[in-house]
C-alpha cells in the first residue's frame, strides 16, 4: 500500500557507505539539492549504498546506471515519495528526510517531477492537467490561470491540445503535457525521470531541445535519470554513474569517456 | 547418510523427529492467514487515520466531491432502481401465493412495505452499490497506483488520501440513503404492480394499506443504516484500490477484492445493525 507512515519520515543520523567524490565533496553551500550518505534497502536487497550527491541551481546533473540500480528510487527519495532507511537530503537549504507531511508539501511545490510515463491524470483533459497544481497552490484568478495553461503548453508545443485526453496522445505528447504539468509552479529544482524512454530518436531528440529550452528559460538545478548516453551528453552538465549502491564516477561527459574505470569504459562503449 | 538397504528410504524420511516440522507447519499454515487477517486490519485503521487527518485540512476539494457524486450516485441510480423493482415485484408474486393459503391476502401490501424498507431495500441497495461502485473504485484507484498517477498528485503537493479516498468515502456515504429511498420507492411501485395485475387495487388503497401503523422511526433506522454501508464500500475500495501492487493483474486483483469484501463486510454490518435497531428502536 501506499506509504502511510509518511507523515514523519525518519531521522537521520548516521552517514556511511562508500567516500564521496572529489566532485560531491564539501557542505553543498548554495547548492539546491544536497544528497548524503542515503541508504535505501527493500527487504534484503540494498538499491543505494552511501550516495553522496550536490546540484547547484542552474546546473543539470544526468544520473546513469545500469537497470535496477536505485536511479529513479534517488528521485522518489529527494522529492519524499520514499522514505530513506538513513541519510540526508536537503532540497533549497531544508532538510526534508523528516519534514511531516505539511511541511514535505510546501517543499514539494518547489519541485516539478516529470514521471517515467508522464503519470497525466487520464480523468482529466490536458488543460486541467496542467491546471491541476495551480489550481490548488497558486493565487489566480480562473483566466490568470487560464493564460498560464496555454502558455506551458506553448512552450511545449502542445497549445492546440488544450481539450484532448491522455489516452488520445502518443508518448512523446505524454511527455510534453508532463514537463508543463511539472514546470507549472515555476519549481527551483526539476527531477526527470526518463524522459526520452520508449520514445522514437527524432521525438527523443525533440525532448532533450524541450529541456534545455525550459533549463535555460527557468534556470533551475535537474536532475535526469536516464539510460540513453546520447541524451545525458544533450541536457547534463555533469553525469554521474550508479554501480553497485555507489557514484562510481561523477564528472563531465569527457571525464567519464577518459576513464580507464573498466565498467564505466564498458558502460560508456555499450551505450554508444 | 547410510542406511539399511532392505528399509525403503520412505520410511527412513518420516521418523520420529520429522514430528515438530510438521507441528510447525501445521502452526504455520493456520496462523499466516490469521496473521495476514490481522495486518489487512492494521493497514485499514492506519487508512481511515489518514484519511480522517487529510479530512480536516483545507481545502475541502468540493468539486471533487460534486464530482463523486455524480458517478457514484447518478450513475448508480438506474441500476439499484432496477434492482428495487425488481425485489418488489418479485416478493410481491412470492408472498401473495403464502398468505391466500392462509386466507391473509389482505396482509399484502403491509407485509411487502414493511419488508423492502426494513431489510430487503437497504441490503439490495448495499450489495448493488458494492458491486458497482466499489469494483470502479478500486480499479480506477487500482489504475492510478501502478500508472504513477497518485505518486503524481502526492508529488504535486497535494494529499491524495483527500483527493481521492476521502471524496469517494463522503459521496458513498451521503448517496446510500438516497438510493435506498429510490429503491424503496420503485420496490414498493413494482409491488404495488403485482398485485393490482392479479387483483386490481388502487395505488393509493395499496400504499395506505402498506403503511397502517408504521410510524416514522420503522422507516428512519433502517434507511440510515445504509450510511454504514456507505463507508464500507468507500473505505474498502479506497482501500484496496490504493495499495494496488503488480501492474495490471494487481488491478483485477483490486477490484475483485473491493467487491467481495465491502460485500462481505455490508452484510455482517447488516446483521449487527438490524439487531442494534431491534433493540434500540422496536
Amino acid at each position: 500500500m501506499m506509504h502511510v507512515d509518511q507523515e514523519v519520515l525518519p531521522g537521520v543520523e548516521e552517514r556511511g557507505g562508500a567516500a564521496p567524490t572529489e566532485t560531491s565533496r564539501g557542505n553543498g553551500d548554495g547548492a539546491a539539492v544536497v544528497v548524503r550518505g542515503l541508504r535505501k534497502s527493500f527487504g534484503g536487497q540494498t538499491v543505494l549504498d552511501g550516495i553522496d550527491l550536490t546540484v547547484k541551481s542552474g546546473e543539470t546533473l544526468a544520473v546513469l546506471g545500469r537497470s535496477g540500480t536505485g536511479k529513479s528510487v534517488l528521485l522518489k527519495l529527494i522529492i519524499a515519495l520514499q522514505c530513506p532507511d538513513s541519510g540526508s537530503i536537503r532540497v533549497q537549504g531544508q532538510e526534508v528526510t523528516h519534514l511531516d507531511l505539511e511541511a514535505m508539501n510546501e517543499i514539494r511545490k518547489k519541485m516539478g517531477f516529470l514521471f517515467q510515463h508522464a503519470a497525466l491524470y487520464d480523468s482529466l483533459t490536458v488543460e486541467e492537467n496542467i491546471a491541476f497544481p495551480l489550481k490548488r497552490h497558486a493565487k489566480m484568478a480562473d483566466s490568470e490561470r487560464g493564460d498560464r495553461v496555454k502558455a506551458l503548453l506553448s512552450s511545449v508545443g502542445m497549445e492546440g491540445d488544450l481539450k484532448k485526453m491522455p489516452s488520445k496522445l502518443s508518448g512523446g505528447m505524454q511527455k510534453r503535457v508532463g514537463l508543463a504539468r511539472a514546470l507549472a509552479l515555476e519549481p527551483g529544482v526539476l527531477l526527470l525521470d526518463e524522459p526520452t524512454a520508449g520514445l522514437d530518436p527524432i521525438t527523443s531528440g525533440e525532448i532533450n531541445e524541450l529541456i534545455l529550452k525550459v533549463q535555460e528559460e527557468y534556470d533551475m538545478a535537474s536532475i535526469v535519470v536516464t539510460h540513453d548516453l546520447h541524451s545525458a551528453r544533450t541536457i547534463a552538465d555533469r553525469i554521474a554513474l550508479l554501480h553497485e549502491g555507489n557514484v562510481l564516477i561523477e564528472g563531465t561527459f569527457q571525464d567519464l569517456e577518459k576513464s580507464d574505470n573498466g565498467f564505466v569504459s564498458e558502460f560508456m562503449k555499450r551505450d554508444s | 547418510m547410510s542406511h539399511n538397504p532392505s528399509i525403503p528410504h520412505r520410511l527412513i524420511s518420516q521418523d520420529a523427529p520429522q514430528a515438530p516440522s510438521f507441528a510447525r507447519a501445521t502452526f504455520t499454515s493456520v496462523w499466516g492467514p490469521i496473521n495476514g487477517f490481522l495486518e489487512w486490519f492494521g493497514e485499514l485503521g492506519l487508512f481511515a487515520w489518514q484519511v480522517l487527518r487529510a479530512a480536516i485540512r483545507r481545502p475541502f476539494e468540493g468539486r471533487e466531491l460534486v464530482r463523486q457524486f455524480d458517478e457514484i450516485g447518478s450513475k448508480s441510480l438506474p441500476l439499484v432502481a432496477l434492482a428495487g423493482a425488481a425485489i418488489g415485484f418479485v416478493l410481491a408474486l412470492e408472498s401473495r401465493s403464502s398468505l391466500v393459503r392462509f386466507g391473509a391476502q389482505s396482509m399484502l401490501p403491509a407485509a411487502l412495505v414493511y419488508s423492502i424498507i426494513h431489510e430487503t431495500g437497504p441490503i439490495v441497495t448495499g450489495l448493488v452499490v458494492s458491486g458497482r461502485v466499489g469494483a470502479g473504485i478500486g480499479a480506477e484507484l487500482g489504475s492510478m497506483k501502478v500508472t504513477e498517477q497518485i505518486d503524481a498528485i502526492e508529488a504535486s503537493g497535494v494529499n491524495p488520501y483527500k483527493f481521492l479516498a476521502f471524496t469517494r468515502i463522503v459521496a458513498c456515504i451521503l448517496v446510500l440513503p438516497l438510493l435506498t429511498l429510490a429503491a424503496d420507492f420503485c420496490g414498493v411501485l413494482f409491488g404495488w404492480l403485482a398485485e393490482t395485475l392479479a387483483e386490481p387495487i388502487s395505488f393509493q388503497r395499496f400504499i395506505n394499506q402498506g403503511f397502517v401503523g408504521a410510524t416514522f422511526r420503522d422507516f428512519l433506522a433502517p434507511t440510515f443504516r445504509t450510511v454504514v454501508f456507505g463507508l464500507i464500500i468507500g473505505m474498502i475500495g479506497c482501500f484496496q484500490g490504493m495499495r494496488t501492487q503488480g501492474g495490471t493483474a494487481g488491478v483485477g486483483r483490486s477490484a475483485t477484492s473491493s467487491v467481495v469484501l465491502s460485500s462481505l463486510f455490508v452484510i455482517l454490518a447488516d446483521v449487527i445493525l438490524v439487531k442494534i435497531i431491534l433493540v434500540f428502536f422496536s
